[in-house]
């Protein structure tokens, strides 16, 4: 395969990572963020947790594996947007840190002060993580000051322009519908009549976001004076989704609303991918600056090597990954006669 | 204050605390695995509250293994850009390779063990502890792969054009002698920290006289597997003072500090040096012993660290290639050390199972938990003689700490988050010793309930 061919192939197979991760930790933010609002004793949190519990952290390594793709197959498109988004990403790791300890230690203490602290680190590192990827997103396509030398120039709050703030705040939104449409499916009694009741206003506030954004998008960046009608397609159909999962959910085909709501969430990605494309970083200083899938990327050796691992690896991962949520695909029983820590 | 000496600290405090936890995944993770098979094959409850009470302690360890590991994931790029740059073609790939080889292995399956028991079929559930701990395994693999690529690159060519190094070859990056022998050295102390921490334990409760079954039992498969695994590291540690005599001649001499070349060598029992850290005062030395853990003889020849320095300076300019001397003489007498004394403890717990628990030799049990600290002490001084005689190398030969690290970062940016992640990384130790503390004085016999109770969803909750 020619050089350009696999710079592509890989810059498709990041955005299907970014995809993976925003539909499967798309929903655990959610519910993440959900929880300390949602669950009024402790036996109600701990289901709250539970019906996220064995999934998690096999979700969150979808970004991981994001992070490593990009250093493996774009160093210097790793290289540019690590260091240039350092203070953000170190608000992002704090955030991943505490919600992750959180729900490894939240339960192994009785003390109601333990949990509750707890809980509000997995709040805020559900709802930080969701802020910052959607501010970082917005600004990797409206542009950013990249020099000549392909290293960023702003700081940290360069990126927090109103743009970079509506990208925040629909992630923020279309994870919290997607957390209540998950919770939807999983929980049982008291607690889903709870969920039942938040989901259209999740709705709401998603779309009402999530329509902004699209306008926002297609106004202020280039997208559609370059690539034209391709960069409508995108936002078209994750908003034409959402609108469906809204009427779906109004029809109580809760199913099939987590189904469309996915798939909105899921083209959330595909947006920015393909308004950047072949840019992978848009250079406000001069275009000729930005980084592109060529001037970014690893050599044709790496970039082969790395095909031939993902082509057997990936389809394994979604295969374990399906399986185990196959697994646990019940309703949470939410008895508290049955519950022990 | 230099941005390079903040970065520096902030990537060595954050390795050295994910470290703390990863050894010690890395062995439990198969003890789990070995006790819940023995369960599956004799049905003996036993098997069960022992797979039950080290799992506990595995999944609080783990987590925060885990946890800190992200930030790992992140540094390269975010305080190394110019490093990732120059090197991200190559260096990039094993950490890729990891993260979806090893980091979707252990995490979807450890949900798995945790919340299937009841849900799948016992065997399979058996076999997702087996894939978690394979999986840290293979995590220990690809990410010793990247860093024996930084202490003796290999399977590269430099492109001028393109300004950076380009892999091409794989094969050698992967079987790079140094990462191998890394990986074998890790995954040994691996076991051993595992195997002092249940020793450690075990004898806390045996003192007490409680779970005397469950505690006997962990402590003879910890003594057995602990004594393989200390001679590993022993074996693989010899095998690599050969190899960093061919590839990193300076660490050898600075952990040392052997400032005169010498054939035949000689070990050094105390060496003191000036305040510059620079020349040798006064040393107490025993002969031949260093050209035996180099060469395997006693009559070999080591360069000194004078004889090294004037030679790098022939061949990269002039410059301090001298690693500092307190720092790798220390750290290496501290790990070596620390595993002469874990072998007198491995073999007073031999000595109790060979004599059946004599009363005269138990009353020394008691302070058998104290040892459990001296793996973390090895494996620490361990990484940090590795990487501190590497300096002033990211890459031995090719890339220097000062032009790895990102142009673009103020000092306040840096201390920030050296700040941030350290306070943070403190906190979080704290309530993980209190809960593993807690979790470890537990008596099993009160503890586990027998399966049959156990509905599905509870099990998920109780670990």
């Amino acid at each position: 395969m020619s050089h350009e061919l696999l710079q592509t192939i890989w810059f498709i197979l990041i955005a299907i990572l970014w995809m993976g991760f925003f539909f499967l930790e798309g929903f655990d933010f959610g519910v993440g963020m959900l929880l300390p609002f949602l669950g009024k004793n402790d036996v109600e949190r701990r289901s709250i947790i539970n019906t996220i519990g064995p999934h998690w952290d096999g979700n969150e390594v979808w970004l991981l594996t994001a992070g490593g793709a990009t250093f493996a197959a774009f160093p210097h498109w790793y290289a540019t947007l690590f260091s240039g988004f350092y203070v953000a990403l170190f608000l992002l790791l704090v955030g991943l840190i505490i919600r992750g300890v959180g729900f490894e230690f939240r339960s192994k203490d009785k003390n109601p002060r333990w949990r509750s602290l707890w809980d509000w680190c997995i709040f805020a590192g559900s709802a930080l993580p969701a802020l910052i990827l959607g501010v970082a997103f917005a600004n990797l396509t409206l542009g950013i000051p990249i020099n000549a030398n392909m290293m960023y120039t702003g700081n940290f709050f360069t990126l927090l322009n109103p743009y970079g703030l509506i990208g925040g705040l629909t992630f923020v939104a279309a994870f919290l519908f997607h957390g209540l449409n998950f919770l939807n499916l999983k929980l049982t009694g008291e607690l889903l009549e709870k969920t039942r009741k938040l989901a259209p206003k999740g709705w709401v506030a998603s779309f009402v976001l999530l329509s902004g954004m699209i306008i926002a998008t297609l106004l202020i960046t280039d997208g559609y004076t370059k690539h034209g009608l391709v960069a409508i397609i995108s936002p078209l159909l994750a908003w034409v989704s959402l609108l469906v999962a809204g009427i779906l959910l109004q029809k109580k085909r809760e199913g099939w609303s987590f189904v469309l709501t996915g798939i909105s969430v899921l083209l959330i990605p595909v947006i920015f991918f393909l308004i950047m494309y072949p840019r992978v970083m848009v250079s406000s200083t001069d275009p000729s600056f930005s980084l592109t899938i060529s001037n970014a990327s690893s050599s044709a050796y790496t970039l082969n090597l790395m095909s031939i691992v993902a082509l057997i690896f990936v389809p394994l991962v979604l295969g374990y990954q399906i399986w185990s949520y196959w697994v646990f695909r019940k309703r949470l029983d939410t008895d508290p006669e049955k519950f022990h820590y | 204050m230099d941005p390079v000496i903040l970065s520096r600290w902030q990537f060595g405090i954050t390795i050295i605390y994910h470290f703390f936890f990863v050894p010690l995944t890395l062995g439990l993770g198969f003890f789990v695995a070995i006790m819940q098979t023995m369960y599956h094959r004799t049905g003996n409850h036993t098997y069960l509250k022992m797979t039950k009470f080290w799992g506990k302690l595995f999944v609080i360890n783990f987590a925060m293994g885990v946890m800190t590991g992200i930030v790992q994931e992140f540094q390269f790029g975010m305080n190394w850009s110019e490093y990732s740059r120059y090197v991200g073609d190559i260096f990039g790939a094993p950490l890729a390779i990891e993260a979806l080889l090893a980091f979707f292995l252990e995490s979807t399956f450890l949900g798995l063990w945790l919340f299937g028991e009841g849900k799948l079929p016992k065997r399979i559930h058996l076999a997702t502890i087996w894939m978690v701990a394979i999986g840290s395994t293979l995590s220990a693999f690809f990410i010793l792969v990247a860093n024996g690529f930084m202490q003796h690159p290999v399977g590269y060519v430099i492109v001028d054009s393109a300004n950076r190094a380009e892999l091409i070859d794989f094969i050698a990056l992967i079987a790079n002698p140094k990462s191998l022998l890394f990986f074998w050295h890790t995954i040994s102390s691996g076991f051993t920290t595992a195997a002092l921490f249940i020793l450690g334990i075990s004898s806390w409760h045996l003192v007490r006289k409680q779970g005397d079954q469950v505690f006997k039992k962990s402590f003879t498969l910890a003594a057995k597997i602990g004594c393989i695994a200390l001679i590993s590291v022993g074996l693989a540690g010899h095998s690599q003072g050969q190899e960093l005599r061919k590839y990193q001649p300076m660490k050898l001499a600075a952990l040392e500090a052997m400032w005169i070349s010498e054939q035949p060598a000689s070990f050094s029992l105390l060496t003191i040096g000036d305040l510059t850290g620079k020349k040798e005062v006064w040393s107490l030395r025993i002969p031949y012993v260093m050209s035996f853990l180099a060469c395997n003889n006693f009559s070999c020849g080591l360069e000194g660290v004078n004889a090294l320095q004037a030679k790098y300076e022939r061949e990269y300019g002039p410059g301090d290639y001298i690693p500092l001397m307190v720092i790798t003489y220390w750290s290496f007498r501290l790990m070596v050390g620390s595993a002469l004394i874990m072998f007198f403890v491995i073999f007073y717990a031999l000595y109790l199972l060979w004599k059946k628990w004599p009363d005269k030799g138990m009353k020394w049990l008691k302070w058998m938990p104290l040892v459990t600290g001296l793996p973390l002490l090895a494996n620490s001084t361990g990484w940090l003689l590795t990487e501190s005689g590497r300096q002033p190398w990211i890459v031995q030969g090719l890339l220097r700490v000062e032009d790895g690290v990102s142009p673009n970062l103020s000092n306040g940016m840096i201390l920030f988050s050296l700040i941030g992640f350290t306070v943070l990384y403190s906190v979080l130790i704290f309530a993980d010793v209190y809960l593993l503390a807690k979790f470890a004085r537990i008596d099993p016999e009160v503890e586990v309930k027998e399966p049959e109770e156990i509905t599905p969803l509870i099990s998920g909750a109780g670990y």
